[in-house]
């Protein structure tokens, strides 16, 4: 599946990076420590985190993420979003909390990768 | 094959974020009077083997005007009527600063066959057609195509092309204390340059992984240090120095879920107490050593032939 389709499916608000929403997504991960996504996420994961400072981008690029999905309504920094739009990862935000979209992601067959 | 078609429609639509309507817009425009005749409209077109010219009046741009417009005065024979008489009044218009995805949308939603451009004076200062467009696509692939060959031959060939008994790349990195906002760029540079050299994937990862969770420790708990990078054939290996203030206890930092990290670091998502186990879980050797008030010295390797996996 695309990420723009879970995207649109969701509801999701594209805050960054977006001309690269049609990457394959291979999988889900979610967490806020970015020492736990950076063992175990996989490239083409779509990562769901509440974590909106610039790391997160530097994380995702270097493990080849398909995106982040910030939760409960948190908008990404401008530094994020700036960092994000220029190392091509497309951020996208959501009113919901992790459980919930975790949850939506699962019924549109996005699985973890555990 | 599918595949193949999938990817390079993705690049297209991120060529068309990237390049600018002005970057694709033909400069020279030919424009009409409100005045001219819509006979004279005709000969504009037929001279200049165009379908559509925006009309201005004192400099100032008034409105739009096509060969349909001349098909209609002409099944009307009202070729004597004016240009302002039959052109279409204040037309949509393309800022050049715009991305040229605007413009692609623009033609797609309202199937115009052109769009003036204007600065954001409102001076026109071009014309864009879908012939454009499509132009300036291709010209941009052409380029980026042509660049990405050249650092993938002058990279991936040069084990084979120096000629030694040993042969080692180093690639040094500054890391600043505290300074988050550069944090990762050492990691991602490293990342980089070895996708230029032809390492594989996977090994890649590993080596990301590492680096950046060295990176981060560098920035969050020293006073700032390198990260030193020596690519041989069959081989990476990864050295992390700082200036201290240097580890007391290695085997307890050692655990996974120790930290020493401060609140506002956790609050980041760092500080899990994972940093160095997941370097560790990462390198096929790895050696600490630290000096309270000297500084540390991490010193990790990776195999190209994996023999660890992941």
């Amino acid at each position: 599946m695309k990420l723009r389709e879970i995207a649109t499916a969701l509801d999701l608000q594209v805050q960054a990076a977006a001309g690269k929403l049609d990457v394959e997504v291979t999988g889900g991960y979610a967490s806020d420590l970015l020492s736990c996504v950076l063992a175990k996420a996989q490239k083409g994961n779509i990562w769901v985190t509440l974590q909106a400072h610039p790391n997160i981008v530097a994380v995702a690029s270097l493990l080849d993420l398909a995106g982040i999905v910030i939760t409960e309504g948190r908008k990404p920094e401008p530094d994020t979003v700036e960092k994000a739009n220029e190392k091509g990862v497309p951020i996208l935000t959501t009113p919901h909390a992790t459980f919930t979209l975790v949850g939506e992601l699962a019924k549109l067959g996005v699985v973890g990768v555990d | 094959m599918e595949q193949r078609t999938a990817k390079e429609i993705t690049k297209l639509q991120e060529l068309a974020y990237e390049l600018k309507v002005g970057q694709a817009m033909t400069k020279e425009v030919i424009t009409v009077s409100p005045y001219s005749t819509m006979a004279e409209f005709m000969e504009v077109l037929r001279v200049n083997r165009i379908s559509g010219t925006p009309v201005l009046e004192e400099g100032r741009m008034i409105g739009i005007v096509s060969i349909e417009d001349l098909i209609k005065a002409l099944a009307a024979g009202e070729l004597n009527a004016t240009v302002g008489e039959k052109m279409t009044p204040n037309p949509v218009t393309l800022y050049a600063d715009e991305p040229l995805v605007h413009a692609v949308s623009k033609f797609s939603e309202l199937r115009f066959g052109r769009f003036p451009v204007i600065n954001r004076a409102g001076e026109l200062v071009g014309i864009i057609t879908q012939g454009d467009i499509a132009r300036a696509m291709l010209r941009r692939l052409e380029v980026d195509y042509h660049e990405e060959e050249i650092h993938r031959y002058r990279a991936s060939h040069i084990f084979e092309d120096i000629i030694a008994d040993e042969i080692a790349l180093v690639f040094g990195y500054r890391v600043a204390a505290r300074d988050f906002e550069r944090a990762g760029e050492a990691s991602s540079g490293l990342k980089r340059t070895l996708s230029r050299l032809g390492i594989h994937p996977r090994v890649i990862r590993r080596v990301a992984v590492a680096t950046y969770e060295a990176e981060m420790n560098i920035v969050i708990y020293t006073d700032g240090g390198e990260i030193v990078a020596e690519v041989r054939p069959g081989r990476i290996r990864i050295e992390a120095l700082d200036k201290g203030p240097g580890i007391p206890d290695i085997e307890q930092a050692m655990q996974p879920g120790f930290s020493t990290a401060p609140e506002w670091v956790r609050e980041m998502g760092f500080g899990a107490g994972m940093g160095l186990p997941n370097i560790q879980a990462s390198a096929d050797e790895m050696k600490l050593e630290s000096t309270v008030g000297v500084g540390t010295h991490l010193d990790i390797i990776i195999y190209f032939d994996e023999r660890k996996g992941t």
